[in-house]
């Protein structure tokens, strides 16, 4: 085990991944020469050279249209789009081109491709480049969806993405870059579609994904110091595929679920968590199922108004306190 | 079919003279094998057997055939929405192109993607896409992938005069001319986009060719409706991508002869505008210049009627073909087979 950032275990993902497999080709703004905005990928160019590394225009519909062609006639590509928020200049060629191809031609084009974008809150950089849009994502049919919280998982699991027969949307959490955590050495491959059982506790089972993760474990730990309020928290890791067996078992325990969401309110994956657990295990709940999201706003930009909009350890702390007492 | 039997020397043929007998006769076959199955498309829908909407190429065939002869059989299409032709000129089986019109279990697809979704990957036909501009990246993408593995496949992308006026087109276009990559561009410069003339939209006359230098390219305009001229065009781009010369763009100057699709009877074209360009029909063009060049009527009659009984053929299995099973809906979302999206 090596102690590793965020940031580093992006890169360490990737490298892993093209040394393994030469037809992994690495496109994107900036994720060359410059390592990346977030220096996520520092030192990819050195290794594989110029033409597995490329840096290309800004030109996001070019990026994974690029990307999609390379990925139907024989190439892994893995494309970097800088931030979550562009998604929307380039979601045609994701949502209509990428997503649907293999449905369409019943099977004829297979897209083993993987796009990482940076997402979510927590840097000040106002509404067009803060969103945290992974249930934009989720809606579409024919996406896996994944959003590590933790550096062990970013390499694991972008490795699971690349090796991927499908599509893979790889959602970095920015304000986690800079976070440490131990990382396998050697080749490290995680599996899609599994969530984590981070903290287990007998009252609540909070669901979590990213950076909410984190402020749920700590919300739990309060909760359990503070008030005696004893939390699970389960890392969803994987939108698509959803991990629901291991969700449904850990509120079935506890009888309570409280969903934690970086995403405006509106149509948040966790609305999809509550709908399937109020369908299969309603008899299993002791209490309402509570939300807990970015209000159904654009993200503003200063300090203070950012903290007061995204879910923080103390709100999580006092809403699932209000909804137990 | 047995082009063999058809095969003559051209006795009238000039001696500068490059193109040949054989290609010369693979050019009209191609073109009337799609003319007479866009029509045939045609007549279904009046007939209520195919549903949704269309897109027919009648009157721009000899872009489609003039590529699908030039192009080798490694290469790649991308098309558009109006893709039948181009799907057909790489050999897809006419009967899975009805079919998929007709919504059969015999179509390319099975039924799951419909008039403007065409595919045969098994023939380089690389899909029809019905977002405008889309598969300019996607080719560029293909084509990328050919340079980096060193192949000499080029990828061709097809597409109308209305896509140089969406950003994709400026996008696909610029990464290409900058990574040099093998593909082709084609725009079929019908005139119109969609419903709207096209020079009552966009700054330049040349939709396509005026703005090839804005990427580094060659201005190239061609007589959409001449088979011969359009492949000549399309050979010396093909061997310039193949040569590692990077892309070329291609302006194909032609006219639709239906409307913009089932919906639309083309109204808005001013009057003698069609009849003008019916004169310049390319298959009347083409099969005037065979036998200009000494092809006898008897082969070029053959090559129109072994290209009925192809479609008519077609038909019959197409009308006889089942729906798709129900148990489709629920495969291929992932490349397991299935659509699960949870555990």
């Amino acid at each position: 085990m090596a102690e590793l950032t965020y940031r580093d275990a992006v890169a360490a993902g990737i490298a892993q991944e093209m040394a393994r497999d030469e037809n992994v080709v690495f496109l994107g703004e900036d994720v060359a020469a410059a390592g990346g905005v977030f220096k996520a990928t520092v030192g990819l160019l050195e290794k594989f050279g110029p033409k597995r590394v490329r840096d290309c225009p800004i030109s996001e519909q070019a990026i994974l249209g690029a990307a999609m062609g390379a990925a139907m006639t024989g190439l892994k590509p893995i494309a970097e789009i800088m931030f979550s928020d562009f998604l929307a200049v380039c979601w045609d060629i994701v949502a209509n081109e990428i997503a649907k191809s293999r449905y369409m031609t019943n099977g004829q084009i297979s897209l083993p491709l993987v796009i990482r974008t940076a997402n979510g809150a927590g840097s000040r950089f106002g509404a067009q480049h803060s969103q945290a849009v992974e249930n934009w994502a989720m809606a579409i049919p024919g996406i896996k969806v994944v959003a590590p919280a933790f550096p062990a998982d970013v390499k694991g699991l972008l490795a699971a993405a690349v090796r991927d027969p499908d599509p893979v949307l790889f959602f970095e959490q920015k304000s986690l870059y800079s976070m440490k955590g131990e990382v396998p050495d050697g080749e490290y491959v995680d599996e899609l579609g599994k969530a984590k059982v981070i903290r287990r506790g007998k009252d609540v089972t909070i669901v979590a994904l990213a950076s909410m993760v984190h402020k749920s474990f700590d919300a739990a730990n309060i909760l359990e110091r503070e008030y005696g309020i004893s939390c699970t928290v389960v890392d969803v890791r994987s939108l698509v595929p959803l991990d629901t067996q291991t969700i449904l078992s850990e509120v079935v325990k506890t009888g309570r679920l409280v969903t934690v969401e970086e995403n405006p309110r509106l149509c948040g994956w966790g609305a999809e968590i509550a709908s399937i657990v109020a369908d299969e295990c309603f008899w299993s709940l002791d209490g309402p199922i509570h939300r807990i999201t970015t209000p159904h706003i654009p993200l503003p930009s200063a300090d203070h108004l950012e903290d007061a909009t995204i879910p923080s350890v103390e709100r999580i702390v006092r809403e699932i306190k209000d909804k137990i007492d | 079919m047995a082009t063999s039997t058809l095969k003559q020397p051209a006795k009238s043929s000039s001696p500068a003279d490059d193109i040949g007998p054989d290609t010369r006769l693979d050019l009209y076959r191609l073109q009337m094998e799609i003319r007479y199955c866009e029509k045939r498309a045609y007549d279904l829908f009046l007939q209520n057997l195919i549903k949704g909407t269309s897109h027919l190429s009648l009157g721009q065939e000899a872009i489609a055939a003039a590529f699908g002869v030039a192009m080798k059989p490694t290469d790649w299409t991308f098309c558009t929405y109006r893709g039948h032709a181009h799907t057909l000129a790489r050999g897809a089986s006419m009967t899975g192109v009805l079919g998929e019109l007709m919504g059969r279990e015999c179509g390319l697809l099975g039924g799951k993607g419909g008039s403007m979704h065409l595919t045969d990957v098994s023939k380089g036909a690389m899909g029809s896409y019905a977002i405008i501009g889309a598969h300019l990246p996607v080719a560029a993408g293909a084509a990328w992938s050919a340079q980096y593995r060193g192949t000499d496949q080029v990828a061709v992308c097809f597409f109308g005069d209305g896509t140089t006026n969406i950003g994709a087109f400026h996008e696909a276009l610029n990464m290409a001319a900058v990574w040099k990559l093998p593909v082709v561009y084609v725009c079929e410069n019908n005139l119109y986009m969609e419903y709207t003339p096209i020079d009552q939209v966009t700054a330049v006359k040349h939709p396509a060719a005026d703005r090839a230098s804005a990427y580094g390219l060659e201005r190239i305009i061609v007589d959409g409706n001449d088979a011969d001229a359009t492949y000549r065009v399309a050979m010396t781009a093909l061997d310039k991508a193949r040569a590692g010369g990077g892309p070329s763009l291609i302006e194909a100057m032609t006219y639709r002869h239906s409307g913009h699709s089932r919906a639309d009877p083309g109204k808005y074209r001013p009057a003698g505008e069609l009849e003008k360009w019916l004169e310049r029909d390319p298959i009347k063009m083409y099969r005037e210049r065979l036998l200009g060049l000494g092809f006898n009527e008897a082969t070029v009659k053959d090559i129109e009627d072994t290209a009925m009984a192809q479609v008519n053929e077609a038909t019959e299995a197409a009308k006889v073909s089942p729906p798709p099973s129900l148990d489709m809906i629920d495969k291929d979302v992932w490349a397991d087979g299935g659509t699960a999206w949870r555990n």
